[in-house]
């Protein structure tokens, strides 16, 4: 039986065909999939914040962008991936609410996709599709099976990377 | 690392802390009652100490279709207030707000969304009424902004801000709901890291 591995926020986890691996309800935050086509192996972060330099909190790695995706990496390798082959699709990344005085805090989401593009190109990885940005949240599934990443919400419909 | 401030909160901070929440949260239930024209019941608010991951489950899961109301709180305690519906919920109110039969609204158009986002702007300033008044602060609400999506996305915006310090949120959280429980919905209150600090000093149960 395919098993449906669930990551939550500031999470992340990897897995193999036949299973798929998801994340509901993303809002700024951004989910990041790698996958390696040959091994069909591949893995999910949920992150919530860019950088952990900046911040106070670090024990959990899964919460930002620059650590998360090292401890991603490793389990997927774990599992069989080979760096070479992997790809990464993101998706997330949003503002939810719109003020007419947008501070900082409230471009959070562009902030994240920035900061996770720029951890997959130091590390090499090739970002081959991203659904990021608006003003609505996500649910995210990366299927296992084929690589194919959906991307669900409530007014705009499934995307399929 | 020095421990997490709400993780290490007395028995007497967190009686003081819910004590404010059941009478900021008891105001903003008679506005709420006095808008509808119903009855209101109100939960006893709970004082939460949540791991940030586990926040959206209070509110049935990060995938539960939700409205949200989200204002900023200026001041010495810069704080977020959320007031979130289920979606039916969102509709019952705004049909109650606007005089229609209860079930006619199933979208919401420009004119229900500011009913909604004026609730919740009611909602918050009785709120801070009472927390003001506690503790000798002039709290301010920013205009409201509404969505909605998605719980968890929603949420998203407050536990952002709060996973830069810390992995556990403080959350005061009171269950509305009419007689007939056709309109239920969860107000929270988050103060920013620091703020919490500043509300307990005014307090005076800081030592």
């Amino acid at each position: 039986m395919p098993e449906l591995i669930k990551v939550g926020m500031a999470d992340l986890k990897a897995g193999k065909n036949p299973d798929s691996i998801i994340s509901y309800g993303l809002g700024s935050c951004v989910g990041i999939a790698l996958y390696d086509p040959q091994t069909k192996v591949g893995g999910l972060a949920h992150i919530m914040l860019p950088d952990s330099t900046q911040a106070r909190a670090t024990d959990n790695k899964a919460k930002f962008a620059d650590t998360a995706l090292p401890v991603l990496l490793d389990e997927v390798l774990a599992l069989g991936g080979s760096r070479s082959r992997l790809t990464a699709k993101i998706a997330g990344g949003s503002q939810m609410f719109s003020f007419a005085q947008a501070t900082d805090v409230m471009r959070i989401g562009d902030r994240n996709a920035e900061a996770v593009r720029a951890v997959l190109k130091s590390m090499s990885i090739r970002l081959v599709a991203e659904d990021v940005g608006g003003n609505y949240g996500r649910t995210v599934e990366l299927l296992l099976d084929s690589g194919a990443f959906l991307i669900k919400t409530v007014n705009k419909g499934e995307n399929r990377l | 690392m020095e421990k997490e401030e709400v993780l290490s909160l007395s028995p007497m901070q967190l009686d003081a802390l819910r004590e404010i929440g059941n009478i900021g949260a008891g105001n903003a239930a008679t506005a709420l009652s006095q808008i509808i024209n119903r009855k209101i019941d109100m939960s006893v608010p709970r004082l939460n100490i949540l791991p940030l991951s586990e926040v959206p489950d209070v509110v049935g899961g990060a995938d539960t279709m939700v409205a949200g109301v989200y204002l900023r709180v200026f001041g010495p305690a810069p704080s977020s207030i959320l007031f979130l519906l289920p979606r039916d919920s969102a509709f019952s109110l705004v049909d109650m707000a606007m005089g229609r039969e209860n079930g006619t609204t199933e979208v919401l158009n420009a004119m229900d969304e500011s009913a909604l986002m004026e609730i919740g702007n009611i909602l918050a300033g009785s709120f801070l009424n009472a927390l003001s008044y506690f503790t000798k602060m002039t709290l301010l609400p920013s205009l409201p902004a509404l969505a909605m999506d998605m719980a968890g996305a929603i949420l998203s915006v407050i536990l952002i801000q709060l996973g830069q310090v810390g992995d556990y949120a403080l959350v005061i959280e009171t269950e509305f709901a009419t007689e007939a429980n056709d309109v239920r919905g969860h107000f929270f209150l988050i103060p920013d890291p620091g703020s919490l600090g500043v509300i307990l000093n005014t307090l005076g149960v800081n030592e």
